[in-house]
């Protein structure tokens, strides 16, 4: 049968006003409002304020008295976050591919660049946020917590600290983020963040104690270790580019990779 | 309007569209047919920039999928209408799009009453929703920006019969409105009813294109006679070469009046004589279903 080509009547649209580009703003909130809307979402978030509000619950009800300082309230909140922020980042990204959302996201808005980089603007923030709504219940249960006990208060963390803790967080958030640019699949991004965030550094710690090379290495080539002196509270120029070369490394280099696939690869 | 020009998607040493070239025109309902497997998903995909092709170039309304502005007020897209958050209800599935797209929130509600998905099943997550559901949610995504044009992959799936009847109508009157159809199917009926064009992909090819009327017309004679044998020899004693479609017809490249002269004249009663209409695609969608006929080769 042969190729026909045949001329109608009607062969143009309708005329219509000219669209106007999509601003990146919307796409930020867009971006916001569907980490929330998921049930999962919704009780990801939600589990920030409540294992704030369990850890608080535990320092007061298990911590020796002399230790029912702020400090020891920020520490143990500490913990949850640094879990719970790291899947928020990984889900926002990886949900695209897994639940296939991302064929509808990607054809709204045919640029992934601007997702992805909406998806970071929202998973940062929601991870700074979650910080200081941490820090706020911390500091309640610190009050609490001394009011029940009679002892005195003791805000033994400064300012610098708790700015130092917020980066570190952040810096685990954005390791999620890359690998969930990275693997594109949920469960395993999840689980390669566990191993990197757990299995990792009892290995490197056990290189470290028996490999002489790799004792002096250690600090510049693994980001966990590289990151301890952030929760330590004090920063040197050296642990500054100690971070730097491993954020390199373990972060930003993964993550770049991770996008140039992202924007490469097809969405079905 | 949809242009295609010269498309080609290769994977490897696959190719999986090869070389085509087609437009889909306004006030029309384009049939993109071809089996599973034919490329006719990768096509619609590289149409709106989520797979980006080997070659060749796709265009809506002269300008790249991605070059649109704001993409869901002039190109409605149903790709896949499993493909959702399955976590979402149907209503929060609509807002962002609505949100994304920066529509008035009514348009929500505007388009649930349109898909004719009630208010208590708007509020049910997707998870929960039957295929027929999907499709529906699906459509109302790409209706909800009123664009101009429609690309629709499968969209009858999961629908049962009233809702292929609604679907065919809503395409109908998008069309008559003076919008852009373009939809595929791997069924010839479902294409037949609704299309104004037609054009047909096998093997990544387009074998086949044109309006509905010069597909269907093209086709010749059918013939039946209780004495097929007798019939066959007839008509090649008359120099016209018939061959066998279907159970117990003749079909030929003649007209049906030059059949029935040269049947009468060689004493063979017919039993049936017609315009062998639409049979010359079915033949053909068929040989090209042969060869990726799965179902047939597990057997």
């Amino acid at each position: 049968m042969s190729t026909i080509a045949v001329e109608h009547d009607r062969t143009t649209s309708p005329v219509r006003a000219t669209p106007r580009r999509i601003p990146m703003s919307r796409v930020v909130s867009v971006e916001l409002q569907k980490m929330f809307d998921t049930r999962s979402g919704f009780w990801l978030m939600a589990s920030i304020v409540i294992t704030s509000l369990m850890a608080t619950g535990a320092v007061i009800l298990w911590a020796p008295d002399n230790e029912l300082t702020y400090s020891t309230f920020a520490a143990a909140i500490g913990f949850p976050m640094a879990v719970i922020l790291p899947m928020i980042a990984i889900l926002s990204v990886t949900s695209e591919w897994s639940q296939r959302s991302g064929l509808t996201t990607f054809t709204l808005v045919p640029h992934r660049g601007r997702v992805i980089g909406a998806k970071l603007v929202c998973a940062v923030s929601v991870g700074v946020v979650s910080m200081f709504v941490a820090m706020a219940v911390g500091a309640l249960g610190n009050l609490l917590g001394t009011a029940i006990t009679g002892t005195p208060r003791v805000w033994d963390a400064s300012v610098t600290d708790l700015a130092y803790i917020v980066l570190g967080n952040v810096l685990g958030l954005l390791v999620g983020f890359m690998l969930g640019v990275l693997a594109r699949n949920s469960a395993g991004a999840i689980v390669a963040y566990f191993v990197y965030s757990l299995v990792l550094p009892p290995l490197a710690g056990l290189l470290a104690a028996t490999q002489g090379w790799f004792r002096d290495l250690q600090p510049w080539v693994d980001f966990n270790y590289a990151q301890t002196a952030l929760f330590n509270g004090a920063m040197t120029g050296t642990d500054w580019s100690h971070l730097a070369v491993a954020g390199a490394l373990w972060l930003v280099a993964p993550l770049a990779v991770g996008l140039t696939l992202v924007m490469r690869s097809e969405v079905k | 309007m949809i242009k295609v020009e010269t498309l080609t998607k290769k994977y490897g040493a696959t190719t999986a569209v090869d070389d085509i070239t087609f437009t889909a025109r306004a006030g029309r309902v384009t049939g993109f047919l071809g089996p599973n497997g034919a490329g006719k998903s990768t096509t619609l995909r590289i149409m709106v920039s989520l797979t980006p092709p080997t070659s060749g170039s796709a265009t809506i309304n002269g300008q790249r999928f991605s070059d649109l502005p704001n993409p869901g007020v002039e190109v409605g897209v149903l790709l896949d209408a499993s493909a959702q958050h399955a976590g979402r209800t149907g209503r929060e599935i609509l807002a962002i799009a609505q949100r994304t797209m920066g529509l008035p929130s009514r348009r929500v509600d505007e388009m649930l009453d349109r898909v004719g998905l009630t208010e208590s099943e708007s509020h049910r997550r997707v998870r929960n929703y039957s295929l027929g559901m999907r499709q529906r949610l699906g459509i109302g995504t790409a209706l909800i920006g009123d664009p101009g044009v429609l690309i629709l992959d499968e969209p009858a799936n999961g629908l049962d019969p009233g809702g292929i009847r609604w679907m065919r109508d809503l395409l109908r009157d998008f069309a008559d409105g003076g919008g852009t159809v373009l939809l595929s199917s791997h069924l010839l009926h479902e294409i037949e009813v609704v299309a104004d064009d037609i054009v047909v992909i096998g093997n990544g090819r387009i074998v086949a294109q044109g309006t509905k009327a010069e597909l269907l017309h093209t086709a010749g004679t059918l013939v039946r006679a209780a004495d097929l044998d007798r019939l066959a020899r007839v008509l090649a004693g008359s120099g016209i070469s018939a061959r066998p479609s279907g159970d117990g017809a003749l079909r030929t490249d003649v007209d049906p009046d030059v059949v029935g002269t040269i049947a009468f004249e060689g004493g063979v009663a017919l039993t049936e004589l017609r315009n062998a209409e639409g049979a010359g695609l079915e033949e053909m969608f068929l040989e090209l279903t042969a060869d990726t006929q799965r179902e047939g080769a597990a057997a």
